[in-house]
């Protein structure tokens, strides 16, 4: 029911600058996923938002109104905490209740709007219990609840999956994408630093890092279209392999031949300027297949990893290293290969990809226009 | 020079007796049940089950020497009068008719009520207000310092704030009489002030139980999850919304120990008195009026029994549920 507008945001820390430029438009009943690395200030972010850290400088609006100095309490939002934050001497009825009751609203309307958030969430026989008595699950549920029955314009979720154990994340994700479908016209925004959380929940990523959006865009745009090295690196698993080289040729399909022999040719277009750029070919792991003849990157097979669905193969080679790289990518090509490939450990091999699935880095940023 | 090495043999002796008790009391279990042959595992169980209470005997041994035997002899001392010949309950019935002892009683129970509320009040208030501010750990030990000084070191301090020069002894000291002075008021001789002055007493003992009650009380609220607080004020909680329905209810349990803990000083409370006004003019306390039928005048031993036991009656359910809340406080 509200839509949100960043405008030049910056967050200092006396003489720590942590957060600059953060400039982002929330539609109305999105759900907005911030996803970076640890420490790039997405949870600051978030906080600036919900009225927890001071705004330094910029505007927040929500709805059109500067909310820059506006108490959190009175902005409109809730929010749902990573280790829940539910007060342990109250039962979870009370704890629902909590900001009603604050706001002094009648006895009536508050049961009334405890027990349909109780029943959305099926805490219905669960509600004179004390958190301490109830599952992680729960307790996360109940978190929910309390945001739910302030009936907030805007929901914010800071990491709220990460203290639950791999089973249970996967049910509490369904279940707050379930409670967004029935909730169409609520903003969300989520913090995660699970890119899984990210691609299955966002109607709309935006990744953070070094203090700024690296690129707002729908999941499968990230994934197919980043626009730095960064973003390329940090969206998908294993992280995309990134090879050094020069371009060789021109036109609306570029060719790169690699540093380590090998061309690749890209459906990127670019003009005669561009020639001899210095730039990385990237490709990511999943789209690469064996070949025989023609190959991008012919090597041998060090490590081989057989996962049953998929295999992964550790090809030892000079990788341009990146930010967002994990350290096999830094000196191994990966390829995940569908079915069983056991036998190709210490084999040498080649491998080719789709040119539409290519990407090409200068300077970090990708040439695609 | 002789009693120096007296007390270092001693030491030398009784480190080395505890060691060799241990030592030689665990090989002789191993010897009385052996950790191998044909019964090995009963042997290694039964053992094992003896072996705790080997190392708590001597512990056990000297408290019950030091603070069981001494209840019980004192018990007894209060049913005999000052020839040490039994006359039953007689010395209650005394108390029971006792002026002075009612009034000690009355004035223990105002203690009671009055010290440990204020103590525990201003120890939370001190705690809360400095729990957020930069400067707050010099004002936390400032209020602090008080505990470091001996009851009667404080008493002595206080003398001098109470103080109260006659007509002839020259001018006022007094830090009181001084600001009453300086506002054009007369001075006065305030611990002689009827029922007032067990207040001007009192507020010695709350001086020095804040620091206390704010020390332990900080570190309960430092144990307060940060996000609770967080999610109250989204919710629109005011600051002291915040202080009153989230914070101190879930630092309840260390509050009541808090409170008891200071029950049972207070209960026990006698320097202060001793020091400042002896029990003169309506202060009188119990454990100054037991010190009075003790050790002054022409002792009796039964009468001032008699009190012992009714303060320790009155220690004992105080102590029980503290220990209790201390526990639960642990878990």
């Amino acid at each position: 029911m509200a839509d949100l507008t960043l405008t030049d945001l910056v967050k200092t820390y006396g003489k720590v600058n942590v957060l600059r430029d953060i400039n982002l438009d929330i539609q109305t009943g999105e759900l907005i996923v911030f996803v970076g690395p640890s420490g790039c200030g997405k949870s600051t972010l978030l906080r600036m938002i919900a009225g927890l850290e001071k705004i330094t400088d910029g505007t927040l609006k929500i709805d059109g109104q500067v909310v820059n100095d506006v108490p959190p309490s009175q902005r409109g939002i809730a929010m749902v905490f990573q280790s829940y934050a539910l007060y342990p001497h109250m039962t979870v009825r009370d704890n629902m209740a909590f900001a009603l009751n604050i706001a002094k609203k009648p006895k009536a309307e508050i049961n009334a709007a405890v027990d349909k958030a109780a029943k959305a969430l099926q805490l219905e026989s669960y509600l004179d219990r004390l958190p301490k008595a109830l599952s992680g699950g729960q307790r996360q549920r109940v978190a929910i609840g309390r945001a739910i029955v302030r009936d907030p314009k805007v929901y914010l979720f800071d990491e709220p999956l990460s203290n639950l154990d791999a089973a249970l994340r996967v049910a509490t994700r369904i279940e707050i994408s379930q409670l967004k479908e029935a909730m169409p016209d609520s903003t969300m925004i989520y913090v995660t630093h699970d890119q899984v959380e990210a691609m299955t929940l966002a109607d709309r990523i935006v990744v953070l890092a070094n203090k700024g959006i690296a690129q707002v865009g729908s999941p499968l745009e990230l994934y197919e279209r980043p626009r730095t090295e960064f973003v390329a690196q940090f969206i998908g698993s294993p992280a995309m392999n990134l090879l050094p080289g020069k371009i060789t040729a021109t036109g609306p399909q570029t060719e790169v031949t690699l540093d380590a022999g090998g061309v690749g040719r890209a459906d990127i277009a670019t003009t005669d300027a561009d020639m001899g750029k210095q730039v990385n070919l990237g490709v990511r792991p999943e789209d690469l297949v064996l070949t025989d003849s023609d190959a991008i990157f012919t090597g041998k097979v060090e490590i081989v990893e057989a996962l049953g669905e998929v295999t992964l193969l550790y090809l030892p080679a000079k990788m341009s290293v990146g930010e967002g790289a994990d350290s096999a990518n830094q000196t191994h090509l990966l390829a995940k290969l569908p079915g069983i490939h056991e036998q190709l450990k210490g084999q040498t091999v080649g491998l080719t990809a789709d040119p539409s699935k290519l990407q090409i880095f200068h300077d970090g940023v990708t040439m695609r226009s | 020079m002789n009693q120096l090495l007296f007390a270092v043999s001693t030491i030398v002796v009784g480190v080395f007796g505890c060691v060799a008790y241990f030592y030689f009391s665990n090989i002789l279990l191993d010897r009385v049940f052996p950790a191998k042959g044909p019964n090995a595992g009963t042997n290694i169980n039964k053992a094992n089950a003896i072996r705790p209470w080997l190392f708590l005997l001597p512990a056990l041994l000297v408290l019950g020497l030091y603070l069981v035997y001494p209840v019980f002899s004192t018990f007894v001392l209060s049913l005999q009068d000052t020839r040490g010949s039994f006359i039953g309950g007689e010395n209650y019935t005394w108390l029971a008719g006792d002026g002075k002892f009612r009034e000690s009683l009355g004035n223990n129970l105002l203690w009671l009520v009055i010290v440990p509320a204020a103590s525990t009040f201003f120890g939370l208030v001190a705690a809360g207000l400095t729990d957020r501010i930069k400067w707050g750990s010099v004002a936390q030990s400032l209020i602090f310092m008080p505990m470091a000084i001996s009851f009667v070191g404080a008493s002595v301090i206080w003398k001098f704030i109470y103080d109260y020069r006659g007509e002839n002894q020259g001018e006022q000291i007094g830090l009181l009489n001084a600001i009453v002075e300086g506002l054009g008021g007369t001075a006065y001789a305030w611990i002689t002030m009827p029922f007032w002055n067990n207040i001007f007493l009192m507020i010695i003992l709350i001086w020095i139980q804040t620091g206390f009650a704010m020390v332990i009380l900080s570190a309960a609220l430092k144990g307060i999850s940060e996000e609770t607080i967080e999610a109250a004020y989204l919710d629109g909680a005011s600051p002291l919304q915040i202080f009153f329905k989230i914070k101190i209810p879930q630092i309840w349990g260390t509050i009541a120990v808090v409170w008891t803990t200071i029950t049972v000083t207070v209960l026990k409370v006698f320097d202060i008195v001793f020091a400042m006004t002896n029990g003169q003019w309506g202060t009188q306390v119990l454990a100054n009026l037991m010190y009075d039928w003790m050790f002054r005048g022409s002792p009796d031993f039964g009468r001032g029994s008699a009190i012992v036991m009714v303060i320790m009656l009155l220690v004992t359910p105080v102590m029980i549920w503290n220990i209790s809340n201390a526990h639960k406080e642990n878990r």
